[in-house]
């Protein structure tokens, strides 16, 4: 067969465009149904959540709830989230100068709720401090991953990839908050992950769902219609450790200077 | 001409080696870097959907009050009526899907109200606590006060 130098080029051109086309088609056959074909889209939500110390009981409902949800173990004591609280002693007359030492006490991470231990009257100040993962934009742990496994995604929730986890550790240590932990099931590491098989799918999360009193609030800060702009505006609110410029998303209101 | 080709064949050589390594590495690239790495960022875009599969445990309160109106009225108008359903009752995202099976089990008062309302000088001021040594003389809340509309009287 012969073929002259035109029809060469002519044959080669029309092979070239044909198998990138088929490529393409063969790549989105592959991919299976894209993942943003429902509804949720992820350049639409960036989630933040709201704590309001005033409102927090220590019943510890968001901590057993999020142990239920999410799978967490019981034993050892790893959390999610978690609960401490907080025993201020009053000022030292005689040294008004030195720091606040504050009395921390997180029994089980407030799991079992909390025994009577501080008696009323003696000058203290006692509050509850409700902690998780803070979410934080600019997060250490992310920074420290070696292999990609833990990651901000679109939506602003930093999640772990469980299948591409070495389990180093190097984030654990990174974590300012102290949030992560290895899983020694899986021997990956394992966080909160802002209950995020929820709230795509318009759930709120299930510590957010199991609070009585309203203390956790999320919330997306990218919907205009959102409570929590208007919550952000009228209140004094605080994150934990700002000199570490996390840009962490989690909102204390009526935080204590005392808490670390 | 001759001569130009045997003079440069150690150069063809190198070049050929090198654009055999090149080769090689984008092969093996291609083999170990998962599908969908680096379409959001530096992680495997997969990770989102196999972050999103896992099954609930608990409904959330919308699913609850499609059936149980008369809870709903009950509790309205009362201090209760924001708390939500599955803070008291547990996790019921299986009963919610099929309403035959996984009947919760109706909490004890005598319990179920102390986890909130023990008293505890770290809760917030106003927050109404009891020491039950103190209060009630021994008998289950659930006497006097009816946990979805508590007030007395």
């Amino acid at each position: 067969m012969f073929v002259d130098r035109r029809g060469f080029l002519k044959e080669g051109g029309r092979l070239l465009v044909l198998s990138a086309a088929a490529a393409g088609a063969l790549d989105s056959v592959l991919a299976g149904r894209p993942e943003e074909a429902d509804a949720y889209r992820l350049a639409d939500h960036w989630w933040g959540m709201i704590i309001d110390i005033e409102k927090c009981i220590g019943c510890g409902n968001c901590v057993r709830a999020c142990k239920t949800e999410n799978d967490v173990p019981t034993e050892p004591y790893y959390f999610r989230t978690w609960v401490e609280r907080y025993h201020v002693p009053p000022k030292d007359l005689v040294h008004p100068e030195a720091e606040d030492h504050p009395e921390v006490d997180s029994p089980n991470g407030g799991y079992d709720g909390f025994k009577e231990k501080y008696r009323a009257g003696d000058g203290s100040k006692n509050f509850f401090v409700p902690k998780l993962c803070n979410h934080c934009a600019h997060s250490p742990c992310v920074q420290v991953c070696p292999v990609g496994a833990t990651f901000e995604s679109p939506d602003g929730v930093v999640l772990v990839d469980k299948e591409y986890c070495l389990g180093c550790r190097y984030c654990v240590q990174a974590c300012p908050y102290g949030c992560r932990f290895i899983d020694p099931r899986t021997e990956t590491v394992d966080k909160c992950s802002l209950c995020y098989h929820r709230i795509t799918k318009g759930r709120t999360t299930a510590c957010c769902e199991t609070c009585p009193t309203g203390a956790r609030t999320l919330g997306d800060l990218k919907d205009p219609r959102d409570p929590i702009h208007e919550f952000l505006r009228t209140h004094g609110v605080q994150i934990l450790k700002p000199q570490m410029a996390t840009g962490a998303k989690v909102y204390y209101n009526g935080l204590d200077g005392s808490v670390r | 001409m001759k001569e130009v080709l045997r003079e440069s064949r150690h150069l063809v050589r190198a070049a050929l080696l090198f654009l055999g390594g090149v080769l090689a590495f984008l092969f093996i690239r291609q083999a170990l870097v998962p599908k969908g790495f680096g379409e959001y960022g530096h992680f495997r875009s997969g990770a989102l959907a196999d972050n999103r599969d896992r099954p609930p445990s608990f409904a959330g309160m919308a699913a609850c009050e499609e059936c149980h109106s008369e809870v709903v009225a009950a509790r309205k108008g009362s201090r209760h009526a924001r708390v939500r359903c599955e803070a008291c009752h547990g996790p019921l995202a299986a009963h919610a899907s099929d309403p035959t099976t996984g009947k919760p089990a109706r909490p004890d008062p005598k319990t179920v109200c102390l986890v909130c309302h023990l008293k505890d000088v770290a809760k917030p001021k106003g927050f109404p606590a009891v020491d039950p040594a103190e209060h009630g003389d021994g008998e289950s809340c659930g006497v006097c006060h009816k946990p979805h509309h508590p007030e007395v009287g």
